[in-house]
């Protein structure tokens, strides 16, 4: 089967370290022409996958390809793949000049192409000085200079804004935007949703090493910011009923850590506060008027992407709440304590 | 540093390089390019030759002092054991030192990743690296060997006449540039097992240096065939003029058994390089 040069497969990849499985039977394809992003929590197996993919860990199961070749039977691989898979993957005695030549080298790539590039990424000045004097946002930008030394097909990049201050953070958003306008794939690693949120077209979505979701940013989107309501009443009784007969479904809005138990004035007075999914506030407003209950509020809340990412990864974080939860911006998580299966389940069809 | 959206240039290979050259180009700029490189040569060139040296001086200007001079025997029959024992005795530990350090930091400092993305196959890169490493050693010892045994013997020319014509003396000094070079390639190949420097440097310095004395004190026959063919034990009998009375292994036997000890680490050394995560 005839393969786009620049299309990466993933296959069933399983990896284990010991007992502990980093990824699991992760199957997806990353096409070119887009960025697309690899979003998950901290430990969710994104940088084994992308070392899996570069053939620096050894699956215990499963395959990648890059346009249907494995990393191993890529002949001179830096001209079809840029990786920067991490920043300090370099000796700090060397130079940022003698770091690239050699990888020039062993391509075959003209010493000419070293120089291209560190005017590409702004580090002509600081080329011949030892790298281990490079802040991290230097050391960065050399790392995008790699990447980019064979003029690949295909980009691999985990967490390319880390440490960078937010003029390289918009330099490497435009470059990346660039390069997938030029019909390259862009495969990208965050735990940021916001900074996927704004530069992905697709979305890749794991935790421990499962797929959880797979699909546009903007569906993605849509779907995250699936809206629950919260309604106060102090004749929840009858109102719960008709939400339920008309196909709601009422949690009770106790939620420890539940900000607006701190927020709410009107503790106290008689009305019970529950959050309705599956249901627009219209819809909850006019079957209230109907039925002449007294609404006490009636607030439609959207999920922002960090809460919803936060929602269909809960299960799957692998360092506990508080590291997610610092992961994804310290926003309190789960706003209304909402199961996470029911979201993963059926985005993962998608 | 300027955030201005960048053009993209074309990068082409050069020419029709066959693949080790273009291997064994990149290691040698990855081995010119870090300072521990120069400064460990520096280190055993200066201390290979220096002591060599200064030890013949000792010995020639005691020459005719009253007293028992046992090194004066030794020096007629082993003239190079003489010649080079201080100097590249002391000397060899350096190509120990940058021997390991050739392959351990590049896991140290995690550019082995960098390496790898660039060359997914990982023999081709260890044999490139062997090969580089060993010409650079190669080179090295032959210019400390010849440089010491000429300034040692024009010292000692008023004693004692020792000169490249004489039976096994050229032997001796090959031997010795022989066996400096598979010290460097034994050094790697732990280094590349070991993958931490200074695990790497430890490992090699106490089985050149500890480990063949301890050995040496445990008696008997089969100890003894041990003590001589421990790895550098084994090696350093080709840099004699002839064989003594004791060694187990003649000077080419000896050298052949720490070939097969390096050959045998390397091997392991590849077979892990493949197997383990980078």
């Amino acid at each position: 089967m005839a393969e786009a040069p620049g299309l990466i497969e993933a296959h069933e990849l399983t990896k284990r370290f010991g007992d502990k499985v980093a990824v699991d039977h992760l199957s997806f394809t990353v096409e070119p022409g887009r960025v697309t992003g690899f979003l998950g929590p901290n430990g969710a197996g994104k940088s084994t996958t992308m070392r899996l993919i570069c053939g620096l860990d050894r699956p215990n199961g499963g395959t990648a390809t890059i346009g249907g070749l494995t990393y191993q039977q890529l002949t001179r691989p830096l001209h079809v793949v840029g990786a920067l898979l991490e920043a300090r993957a370099l000796h700090p005695g060397r130079s940022a000049r003698n770091h690239l030549l050699f990888l020039a080298e062993t391509q075959g790539f003209a010493p000419r192409r070293v120089d291209e590039v560190l005017d590409l990424v702004g580090l002509r000045d600081v080329a011949r000085k030892r790298v281990g004097g490079f802040s991290l946002g230097m050391t960065q930008r050399l790392g995008i200079a790699a990447a980019m030394l064979g003029n690949p097909a295909v980009m691999l990049l985990d967490e390319p804004v880390n440490g960078l201050d937010p003029e390289g953070i918009r330099w490497v958003r435009t470059l990346m935007r660039q390069l997938a306008n030029e019909g390259r794939t862009i495969f990208v690693s965050s735990h940021l949703m916001s900074e996927m949120a704004v530069t992905a077209d697709h979305l890749i979505v794991i935790g421990r090493g499962k797929l959880i979701a797979e699909s546009s940013t903007n569906e993605f989107i849509q779907s995250s910011s699936e809206r629950s309501v919260l309604v106060r009443t102090p004749d929840a009784d009858r109102l719960g009923k008709l939400i339920v007969s008309a196909g709601g479904t009422i949690q009770p809005d106790d939620a420890p850590g539940n900000g607006n138990d701190v927020a709410d004035p009107n503790e106290g007075d008689g009305a019970v506060s529950m959050v309705v999914t599956g249901l627009p506030a219209p819809r909850i407003g006019e079957l209230a008027a109907s039925a002449s209950v007294v609404l006490y509020e009636l607030t439609p809340k959207l999920a922002s992407l960090e809460e919803a990412f936060m929602e269909m990864t809960a299960d799957s974080v692998e360092y506990g709440d508080s590291t997610a939860r610092a992961a994804v911006g310290n926003r309190p998580a789960e706003e209304h304590g909402e199961p996470a299966e029911q979201h993963s389940d059926e985005r993962s069809m998608s | 540093m300027t955030a201005q959206a960048p053009a993209i240039a074309h990068a082409e290979p050069t020419g029709g390089d066959p693949a080790g050259f273009r291997l064994m180009h990149a290691e040698w700029t990855k081995i010119r390019s870090v300072r521990s490189t120069v400064w460990s040569l520096v280190a055993f060139v200066v201390v290979a030759i220096g002591f060599s040296t200064l030890i013949a001086i000792v010995i020639s200007n005691t020459w005719n002092s009253p007293g028992n001079h046992p090194n004066h025997a030794r020096l007629l029959a082993d003239p190079t054991a003489v010649i080079f024992g201080a100097g590249l005795g002391l000397g060899q530990l350096a190509i120990c030192v940058l021997g390991v350090i050739v392959i351990s930091s590049e896991y140290t400092s995690g550019a082995i990743r960098s390496s790898l993305l660039a060359v997914p196959h990982r023999i081709p890169m260890l044999a490139a690296k062997a090969a580089v490493w060993g010409a650079l050693d190669f080179v090295v010892s032959a210019i400390t060997v010849f440089a010491t045994f000429f300034i040692t013997t024009a010292i000692l020319r008023s004693h004692v006449s020792v000169t490249l014509s004489q039976p096994g003396v050229t032997k001796a000094v090959i031997g010795g540039i022989l066996y400096l070079t598979v010290l460097g390639l034994f050094a790697m190949a732990i280094g590349g097992l070991i993958r931490h420097t200074a695990g790497g440097i430890s490992i090699v310095i106490a089985l050149v240096i500890v480990v063949p004395p301890l050995v040496s004190l445990i008696p008997g026959t089969i100890a003894n065939h041990v003590h001589g063919y421990l790895p550098t034990v084994a090696g350093e009998l080709v840099a004699q003029t002839s064989q003594q009375s004791g060694d187990v292994l003649s000077g080419w036997q000896g050298f052949g058994v720490f070939c097969i000890w390096t050959a045998l680490l390397l091997a392991a050394c590849g077979w892990l390089l493949v197997r383990r995560d980078a």
